[in-house]
């Protein structure tokens, strides 16, 4: 019985999820929703892969990376190679890109690793240009005018990817290694004398944020019928970022909702691109300035309800709320 | 011949990259923010001067005093709304601050204009070409080679003979303790906002006559290039800025000159990636070890 009582807002969550994409398959099936409607779902279905992935890294290990869109458009254009070149089913093509990106994310994190910071921000948001410009210059993935891709990313994949996606973030940071990414992030240096190994840890966040970073990148790819180098720039980065740190540095909840909601403004905002990037930037600047750690800090959704107050420290790090 | 040229080439390109980068290294020097917006203040300089020439029919000299000057007033707001209210705040929050000012501007200016390029005037200077020994140095680029050594010698004058330079120098040594001296600390950061963002609206200027093609998001790529060339110095170092400037501009000249034009800016990127690597605190930079 302890062990549901433990156990038991997991369990929910999980039922709801596979209820929410009943509802949501029957919807679609029945023709209720349109195109415009599936196509808004899975653009940020794949948003919230891209916050949550990004949350592991800047949010819970405290590495401030700004070249996450660097990760996607690695896992975008491994999968389209797979699926487009190679002939090989689209699951292959979804898992190379997510092992693509999670070697991106070795060969930036293990260098990176001297580095803090700003200077690590900088270094990733190089790292991402270096992406966009190779991809750019190799004319086997088409070069600045892209690749065309099949249509292949349905609502299953879709919802497969995100649960996966979040369940994976959930619960590697409350476990071990998530405890010990947190102390990195708290005081890399006390964490370090603490005895934990903060140059394996830091890796392994890169690497599994880029991992589903690259998944995303996939079920990307094959929505959109063309990729092309110029939709991988840092300004894609930027609005990933946007996510984390409106939701909260330190909140996976706080990114999804941010992810969310923002992709349902900038949905409206279609037609003004302009005025919807002054509104992210005013936000964006406010926030900073009367409320540094984001809108929800580090305590997560789930903490608002009564019946978690049993199982106090689930995901809400005891609401201090220092980053980096 | 070939090599001469391009270094030729390369010298005048860095000039621009260093005259930016000085902006960077000061105000990271002084409250250790890598301001991202400062890209930006470059684009707003390039389009100052762009309109003075139009529209007021200024010649060169004017047209260059105005967008500094514009340039200048920009760093200082920027530095009281955005920076001054975070000066205590953890670094990632200044730092996405600084990314928020920047698309701020850049989507300010899209909107205010419009997103179309413009094509800098080309009679702003004289455009002759000197052949000396084979190698062809256009009247242009001595020009802004000229205007960015007379910059980059002033700022020197600034900081080591001034009053205001020596604050400034005191004040990124030890704020506390410039404070306790009696230095007006707040006053000296804005000077040191001021400064360097007029440099960069100077950068703007020649950036505009040089490439002649303008348009709102140009600030972003020489912004980052630039701090890639304060980094490669070692940043909060004005000689290291200066030096990183012209490196910069004649490595991605080289590389240009072999033949490997596309990939001119990622060469920038690659570099940086090096720098951090194998020598963080950049080429004139010490080693400070960290304490707990």
């Amino acid at each position: 019985m302890a062990t549901w009582k433990r156990t038991r807002g997991f369990w929910v969550s999980v039922i709801l999820a596979f209820a929410f994409f009943a509802v949501v398959e029957w919807l679609i099936a029945s023709g209720t929703l349109n195109v415009f409607y599936v196509n808004t779902l899975f653009f940020m279905a794949i948003n919230v892969m891209l916050a949550a992935s990004l949350h592991l890294i800047i949010g819970i290990t405290g590495q401030f990376s700004i070249g996450h869109a660097g990760f996607f458009a690695v896992g975008a254009y491994a999968s389209a190679v797979m699926t487009m070149k190679l002939q090989l089913p689209f699951a292959v093509g979804v898992l190379t890109a997510g092992v693509a990106a999670a070697l991106a994310g070795l060969i930036i994190g293990v260098p990176s690793l001297r580095l803090k910071g700003d200077y690590l921000a900088i270094a990733t948001l190089g790292f991402g240009e270096i992406v966009r410009i190779a991809l750019l210059n190799i004319d086997y993935v088409g070069g600045a005018s892209g690749m065309t891709v099949t249509h292949m990313t349905t609502w299953p994949w879709v919802f497969a990817c995100l649960f996966v996606t979040i369940l994976v973030i959930a619960n590697f940071t409350n476990s071990t290694h998530g405890r010990a990414c947190i102390s990195i992030r708290e005081d890399e240096i006390a964490a370090d004398a603490m005895g934990i190994n903060t140059t394996y840890y830091k890796v392994a966040a890169f690497a599994i944020g880029s991992f589903f970073a690259g998944i995303a990148g996939a079920l990307y790819a094959h929505h959109f019928y063309i990729i092309q180098p110029s939709n991988f720039g840092f300004l894609k980065s930027f609005d990933i970022l946007i996510f984390v740190v409106l939701g909260g540095l330190g909140s996976l909840s706080g990114a999804v909702v941010a992810a969310v909601l923002l992709t349902i403004v900038s949905t409206f905002l279609q037609n003004y691109p302009e005025t919807r990037m002054i509104i992210y930037s005013i936000v964006l600047i406010l926030v900073m300035l009367y409320r540094p750690t984001g809108l929800m800090g580090t305590k997560e959704l789930s903490s608002l309800f009564k019946w978690r107050k049993a199982a106090q420290g689930g995901m809400n790090h005891g609401g201090k709320n220092t980053v980096a | 011949m070939e090599l001469i040229q391009q270094l030729v080439n390369g010298i005048s390109l860095g000039s621009i990259y260093a005259l930016i980068a000085l902006g960077y290294t000061m105000v990271y020097g002084i409250v250790r923010l890598i301001n991202f917006a400062h890209g930006d203040v470059f684009m707003v300089g390039s389009f100052v001067g762009f309109y003075a020439v139009t529209m007021l029919g200024v010649g060169f000299v004017p047209a260059l005093l105005l967008a500094m000057a514009a340039c200048a007033v920009l760093g200082m707001i920027i530095e009281r709304i955005a920076y001054k209210p975070l000066r205590n705040a953890a670094r990632i929050a200044v730092l996405i601050t600084a990314i928020g000012v920047s698309l701020l501007i850049e989507y300010v200016t899209i909107y205010l204009r419009g997103a179309q390029p413009e094509a800098y005037p080309s009679t702003l200077l004289p455009d002759r070409n000197l052949e000396l020994f084979g190698v062809v140095i256009s009247s242009q680029s001595l020009f802004i080679l000229g205007t960015s050594l007379v910059l980059m010698v002033l700022l020197q004058f600034i900081v080591h003979r001034t009053k205001i330079g020596k604050a400034m120098r005191a004040v990124s040594h030890d704020a506390e303790a410039a404070r306790l001296m009696g230095i007006n600390v707040d006053n000296t950061i804005s000077a040191t906002f001021a400064i360097g963002s007029a440099l960069a609206g100077a950068a703007g200027v020649i950036f505009g006559i040089y490439y002649t093609k303008i348009e709102p998001l140009m600030g972003i790529l020489p912004g980052l290039k630039a701090f890639v060339a304060a980094v490669l110095g070692g940043i909060g170092i004005i000689p290291g800025a200066m030096v990183g400037g012209l490196l910069l501009g004649v490595i991605e000249s080289l590389v240009s000159g072999l033949g490997y034009s596309l990939w001119r800016d990622g060469a920038a990127f690659v570099i940086l990636i090096l720098i951090l690597i194998f020598r963080p605190a950049g080429l004139f930079g010490k080693n400070v070890r960290e304490k707990v």
